[in-house]
């Protein structure tokens, strides 16, 4: 498979993992390794006071996977400015998984202020993947301000729905000069394959993987449907008709009559 | 003297930012610090005076997606 390259770093692995909603810090890192992910997303709290739970990094940091923080919690442009640099001294990384979902009941990316963020970031210095609507002209816009990946959603967080915006997800890996990873709203292994049969360059799951009956078993779904997703885009598809007359792959040898 | 913490009043004797990570027993890593709304390197934080009346933000990470 070729490998992907983000802002000058080679990954191996197409697959992105969230590390929101495991049980347990123990399963979250068995997944990672199940998963064979080399990019992790974290987010960032505010410390209680008497909160002495275990920390979590430690879970995930490993060489070969570079963290993706994210500023999930962030209103608008200012916060994430803010959040951005709080998660580059945190995180000792430059990369940055922007989100800015204003409204909490459908999560939904502010594309006004995401593509303001983007602009001031990459200024800053910044690798930024901005998670955004499925907008081909807002993925232009993005791309042009310097944004190191677009990451359209498939259906909104956490709605195990699929690729619900799929047209449009054709149209921007169609028009796009940077890497496209599909993030939210994949819910089974099927639809990461179907990211990436259409030319997705990676996928970014969470939910379904860590709500899984079995969520290490889940993980390791999730690389081989990516990988098979890729394997078949690189390999070339065949044609899929719409309005179509059966052609077989068999020859037609008529021995049962005449 | 009295600061805020992610907006909590607390009393501290600490006199720098660096005395306060100290008293806080925060992990070693992931740990970031804004003293009213700016951000505090890590590199600053010996020589950050704390002051009364002071609005610390103190950030950890956390399990997200």
């Amino acid at each position: 498979m070729e490998k992907l390259v983000i802002a000058g770093r080679e990954f191996t692995s197409r697959l992105f993992l969230g590390t929101g909603k495991f049980n347990s810090n123990d399963l979250m890192a068995q997944a990672i390794k199940a998963s064979g992910t080399e990019m992790v997303t974290v987010a960032m709290k505010r410390i209680e006071l008497e909160d002495k739970e275990d920390d979590m990094l430690r879970h995930i940091t490993a060489p070969d996977i570079q963290l993706l923080p994210n500023t999930s919690g962030v209103r608008n442009a200012e916060e994430a400015v803010f959040a951005a640099q709080m998660a580059r001294e945190a995180f000792g990384t430059n990369w940055l998984k922007l989100e800015i979902h204003p409204d909490p009941r459908y999560l939904l990316p502010d594309s006004t202020e995401t593509l303001k963020a983007t602009e001031q970031l990459v200024k800053m210095g910044f690798v930024v993947l901005p998670y955004c609507q499925a907008d081909p002209t807002l993925c232009k816009h993005l791309e042009e301000a310097g944004a190191a990946t677009v990451m359209p959603l498939g259906a909104p967080i956490g709605t195990n729905k699929g690729l619900q915006t799929r047209d449009f997800l054709r149209i921007i890996i169609e028009q796009s000069n940077v890497p496209v990873v599909v993030d939210a709203g994949i819910g089974a292994p099927s639809h990461a394959a179907e990211a990436m049969e259409m030319g997705a360059s990676a996928c970014l799951v969470n939910t379904a993987i860590a709500v899984a009956g079995d969520p290490v078993a889940m993980a390791e779904a999730f690389k081989q449907a990516v990988e098979a997703g890729r394997r078949a885009y690189e390999a070339g598809l065949g044609l899929q008709a719409d309005n179509f007359v059966a052609e077989a792959s068999s020859p037609l040898t008529a021995f049962l009559d005449e | 003297m009295k600061i805020k913490v992610n907006n909590k009043e607390v009393e501290t004797a600490a006199s720098s930012v660096a005395a306060l990570v100290e008293e806080l027993s925060l992990p070693a890593q992931g740990v970031a610090v804004a003293v009213d709304n700016r951000l505090v390197s890590r590199a600053d934080w010996k020589d950050y005076a704390l002051k009364e009346g002071m609005s610390l933000v103190v950030i950890k990470a956390a399990c997200g997606g």
